[in-house]
């Protein structure tokens, strides 16, 4: 896949991780199992990625005597997730352009 | 490898970001680690499950743009220069005045090697100019009568034709010679700034 749309589409995940309640690094990985394998490093790389567009915020928590970070997410990160469902509505009738062309000529 | 050992070498690789950058990440993979054996998963498994650490190292580093890593640097050297600055205008009276002498004798040097070069080609135009008078003066000679001192001046410039194409080969010579030297000059020259920069 593209790398800067499958960065864009990452991104977009972390967002909806977070956005029922805070979650911590290991937690969102684990919640998004199920639909896709995400190393550490590559989520890592995300989460700064989206702090530094204040998509999110972080703060720190102490959990069983060690600190953990929380990702809280911003009403910018929101409005992200909401671009991305309507882009993507966008994409999906291309698909269905694409894939009917495609029936047509064949 | 322990959790430990994994976060000493990421910590070692990650030295030349900035200090907090490097926190930070070291936070995130022990925090990891961390959640991973409170699961139930050994502290062995819970680190071979993030990977080798230059794989890590690699994706932190790619992630981080270009441009920052150069401020950060730039900014470490500017620490230095503030320092370098104070020097560099307290001592001015100093390296001026040396900068300025040294550059004015490698400016004469090579004045005087080429009005040197120059000069010996001026030579060469006169003695050429003489054996063309003298052969001028011949055939006036031949016309006036005077044929006896017209004969000895063209003896006089048969010879000095005969000597300004040997002065003329000497002239080239020492033309390539100057040439030769001007280039090792200039070589000698960048080499010690080359060297300069390296320290």
């Amino acid at each position: 896949m593209d790398i800067q749309l499958k960065r864009g589409l990452l991104d977009v995940c972390v967002l909806a991780s977070i956005k029922d309640g805070d979650s911590y690094g290991y937690k969102i990985i684990k919640d998004m199992k199920p639909y896709l394998e995400m190393s550490e490093s590559t989520l890592y790389t995300i989460l700064k990625r989206l702090e530094l567009s204040k998509m999110l915020t972080v703060y720190t928590l102490e959990h069983g005597g060690r600190l953990r970070k929380y990702y809280h997410i911003t009403s910018v990160g929101l409005k992200r997730i909401e671009e991305f469902k309507k882009e993507w509505s966008e994409v999906m009738s291309i698909y269905q352009f694409v894939v009917k062309e495609e029936t047509e000529n064949d | 490898m322990t959790k430990q050992e994994f976060l000493y070498q990421l910590k070692k690789k990650l030295s030349g970001l900035p200090k907090s950058e490097a926190e930070e990440c070291i936070a995130f993979y022990g925090e990891m680690v961390d959640d991973r054996i409170e699961e139930g998963i050994s502290e062995e498994e819970a680190v071979s499950i993030i990977g080798p650490v230059e794989k890590v190292v690699a994706e932190i580093i790619s992630s981080i743009p270009f441009s920052k890593i150069c401020k950060d640097r730039i900014k470490a050297k500017k620490k230095i220069n503030a320092w370098e600055i104070v020097l560099i205008v307290l001592g001015s009276p100093i390296w001026l005045s040396l900068a300025v002498s040294i550059i004015a004798v490698i400016i004469s040097f090579y004045a005087v090697l080429w009005s040197l070069i120059i000069s010996l080609y001026a030579v060469f135009a006169s003695i050429i100019g003489c054996a063309i008078g003298g052969v001028l003066y011949f055939f006036l000679s031949l016309f006036i009568g005077k044929s006896f001192s017209g004969f000895a001046v063209l003896g006089v410039s048969i010879f000095l034709i005969g000597f300004a194409m040997m002065f003329f080969i000497a002239c080239k010579e020492a033309t390539k010679g100057s040439l030769l030297l001007t280039k090792k000059i200039a070589l000698v020259i960048k080499k010690s700034f080359i060297k300069k920069e390296e320290v």
